[in-house]
């Protein structure tokens, strides 16, 4: 019987950590969904010959980020930086009224081979909707699509969603390529190295590939649709803490994951813009994007001492992280919030100093627009890069009367007021 | 007996009991704590204390839950996903009216009480592993809350809903009582008044030797479902407190069933059940807690943390893993039956059901 009694915990012990160990693993295979955002890697990706190259020039400016920028050294590519923060200040080519349409400084390629007459099936690989932000991308494109079906260019809508599983995404286009039905395949890849072979196989198949948000290492798709990206997303709000705040005030700096390029890109910008400054950064904290455990943290800091301004890689959360400051009773901080409504409702109704910054959501828009221009002939850019620009104090009002009926987890930039079925389709989600 | 007669016996007893596994949670506990205020004397402080306690109190909640499951021989996989799939019900629902938030906790203990019912009886009268079958609401839960939401939470929770995790009692000195360490408090007291009555231990006679229990006259199947029970009630507090705390995000929720599990087996709770005390796992929940803040305290690198999180949890079961071998197999079985209680290191006989332990009771109830 004591054998028994002690054979049982360890057989439950043994199995438990194989589960345990399983579920982790999914945990892991999870965690690019956890970015409220994606892309802003592309661009990195398709350059990265000319990366490698001036690598090794990058030395100083390594050095010159100080210790703190040791974790971002793998991803920090002081080329894409420096291209990123200046096409902030580049007009950007095309009505000023649909930005899902303009493109800062397009190369545009021919596409009169893959003109088409009729209505055209149009397959589309997605990555995944598990994240608001994501959702929001969806919905847009959907919409975006029934005008197209309704004008007769697209006859059905093909979508395979692979719930952040590569080798789930990888079949999907596998089964858009043998179907042979595909008029055009749009990918949104759920991460750049292990796609980019499907993608090149599905350039091979003679069918026009449209590549939007997050890249791949490949330039062989007939454009690839991308906002400015991380870097500027990151120096966006850092600037804005540097502008705002007076020398040596403190700041905490809230991120979602390490690793992960975007959100690496992101941070890599804010620490080069935190360096040069006076600002001290108390720390970094990962917080999963996990409203307590943003409470949590900021409430630690704020009993060691003042923090006089928040940068956060993405907004998720950021409502939590103003309520701590609330909740000890201090005066709120310099924010870095994002365009998720949640945010800019608390940006408003407690008149903090803030900007938002942007990942323009209506790029989701674009590769359906791209997918009619190829069927027609038409000329796009072979790299499409889509306005990004921060929501300042000045513009707060207007965003959040254009989106009053939205969820708090939509995000303003999304693009679609023009589009059949607005608001119903984004509020009623 | 005389006084103090009585009082040398409980002191003798509380010795005993501190060299069992579950003293080690106590003195990691304490070890933190020193640390963390050494580091940074502020955390001393009653604001900065109750600031922490308020943060720790859902994670002690949902041990508490885990705890009655893992000592009656089961897991529970399935809470993180309840506690997101609750403050995503929460905040569709209210929708920040005032008038539906004790309408709508209702509705969320009812199907708190639901999700412990399925994961009970699946695992007891079907013989699903528990693993597979909490793994498997995990899944539903979190399939179901994305298919109704659409994979974005909406609406809000009313500050009625949301007073519970995030307001307290204000007065001098604290500064405020947070309501979340009254409801810990509680529940805390509740539950270490449970194990000592029947319940609690069919519970851990169930967990140590279901066999044996059964056939001793417990229905091992209504015993385990009621652990599962409470794990999920427990868990949809916690919902409450959390989602108070913090508002809604989509990932509320995400990884808390490995907190909790390892915040009880921290406590020296053995998994495979039958032995670990309730307050030993509260301990373990507010050690893992400590060590999460002494880690932000000491400004380690984040991306180290899970590492050495990992190497100071093993080493603590580790050691009181040895700390039981020990106390189990040294004293006299005589000494065992009237010293130990039922839930430290002993495994449950019969005889710990018998009324020789008023004594032990009345220790441990104070």
């Amino acid at each position: 019987m004591t054998r028994e009694s002690k054979m049982k915990p360890t057989r439950i012990l043994v199995a438990s950590v194989l589960v345990l160990g399983l579920a982790l693993a999914g945990c892991t295979t999870d965690d690019p969904a956890d970015d409220p955002d994606t892309g802003a890697d592309a661009t990195d990706e398709t350059t990265d010959d000319t990366a490698e190259d001036t690598a090794d020039d990058d030395g100083d400016d390594a050095a010159d980020a100080g210790d703190d920028a040791d974790t971002t050294s793998d991803f920090f590519v002081q080329e894409d930086f420096e291209r990123q923060l200046a096409q902030r200040d580049v007009e950007p080519e095309g009505d000023a009224s649909t930005p899902w349409l303009q493109a800062i400084e397009p190369e545009m390629v021919d596409t009169s081979e893959f003109a088409a007459e009729g209505a055209q099936t149009l397959c589309f690989s997605n990555a995944s909707v598990s994240n608001p932000w994501r959702v929001t991308g969806w919905i847009t494109m959907q919409q975006q699509v029934e005008v197209y079906t309704e004008s007769g260019d697209i006859g059905e809508f093909r979508v395979a969603d692979a719930a952040d599983d590569d080798n789930q995404q990888i079949s999907d286009i596998q089964s858009f390529i043998d179907s042979g039905d595909c008029g055009a395949i749009i990918v949104s890849p759920s991460t750049t190295a292990t796609l980019t072979p499907i993608v090149e196989a599905a350039c091979e198949s003679g069918v026009p590939v449209i590549v939007f948000d997050r890249g791949v290492n490949t330039d062989c798709m007939v454009t690839f649709i991308h906002p400015i990206g991380g870097y500027a997303y990151g120096a966006d709000g850092a600037e804005f803490l540097v502008d705002n705040l007076e020398p040596g005030s403190t700041v905490l700096a809230l991120r979602i994951l390490p690793g992960v390029d975007v959100l690496e890109h992101r941070w890599g910008a804010a620490q080069e813009i935190f360096a040069d400054s006076e600002l001290e950064v108390l720390g970094d904290e990962f917080t999963g994007g996990d409203a307590a455990q943003i409470k949590d943290i900021v409430t630690q800091y704020l009993q060691r001492g003042d923090v006089d301004g928040i940068w956060m890689d993405a907004g998720d959360g950021s409502v939590a992280a103003l309520e701590a400051f609330e909740d000890a009773g201090v005066d709120y901080p310099v924010m870095v919030g994002e365009d998720e409504m949640s945010f800019l409702r608390k940006w408003d109704e407690t008149g903090i100093t803030a900007i938002a910054p942007v990942y323009s959501n209506f790029q989701w828009r674009t590769p359906i627009e791209a997918a009619v221009r190829i069927w027609n002939g038409e000329e796009v850019p072979s790299e499409w890069v889509l306005p990004q620009e921060p929501i300042n104090a000045d513009e707060l009002t207007a965003f959040l009367e254009a989106n009053a009926d939205m969820p708090s987890l939509h995000y303003a930039k999304f693009g679609g007021e023009d589009l059949p079925g607005f608001p119903e389709a984004w509020t009623d989600r | 007996m005389s006084p103090l007669a009585r009082r040398a016996g409980a002191a003798g007893q509380l010795l005993r009991r501190l060299t069992t596994g579950t003293a080690t949670v106590f003195a990691l506990l304490f070890a933190v704590v020193v640390a963390i205020t050494v580091l940074n004397p502020s955390f001393a402080e009653p604001p900065s204390l109750m600031a922490f306690l308020r943060a720790a109190a859902p994670l002690v909640v949902l041990a508490i839950g885990q705890y009655m499951v893992i000592v009656s021989g089961e897991f529970d996989l399935s809470v993180g996903a309840l506690v997101g799939a609750q403050v995503v019900v929460a905040a569709r629902l209210i929708d920040g009216i005032e008038s539906r938030t004790w309408p709508v906790i209702a509705i969320m203990l009812v199907l708190g009480v639901l999700v412990g019912v399925v994961n009970g009886l699946v695992t007891t009268l079907l013989r699903v592993p528990s693993f597979i079958t909490t793994l498997g609401m995990q899944l539903v839960l979190f399939g179901a809350v994305r298919l109704w939401t659409g994979g974005a939470p909406t609406g809000a929770l009313s500050d009625s809903f949301r007073q519970w995790g995030r307001l307290g009692i204000d007065m001098p000195v604290l500064r405020q009582l947070p309501y979340a360490l009254l409801i810990a408090l509680a529940i805390a007291a509740l539950a270490a008044f449970l194990m000592r009555r029947p319940f609690g231990r069919t519970l851990i006679a169930t967990g140590d030797n279901d066999t044996a229990a059964a056939y001793a006259g417990v229905r091992v199947w209504q015993v385990r479902t009621l652990a599962f029970v409470w794990s999920s009630v427990l868990a949809t507090l916690a919902a409450v407190l959390i989602g108070g705390f913090a508002g809604v995000t989509a990932q509320v929720g995400q990884g808390l069933e490995f907190t909790a599990i390892t915040a009880v087996v921290l406590g020296g709770v053995v998994l495979g059940g039958g032995r670990g005390t309730v307050t030993a796992a509260i301990a373990g929940a507010l050690a893992y807690q400590a060590i999460q803040r002494l880690f932000t305290q000491l400004a380690l690198p984040s991306t180290a943390r899970p590492t050495l999180q990992g190497l100071i949890i093993i080493a603590a079961v580790a050691w009181a893993a040895r700390g039981t071998s020990r106390a189990t197999t040294s004293p006299p079985a005589g000494h065992e039956e009237d010293g130990a209680t039922a839930g430290t290191s002993t495994p449950a006989a019969p005889s710990d059901m018998s009324p020789s332990t008023p004594t032990t009771d009345r220790l441990t109830a104070r």
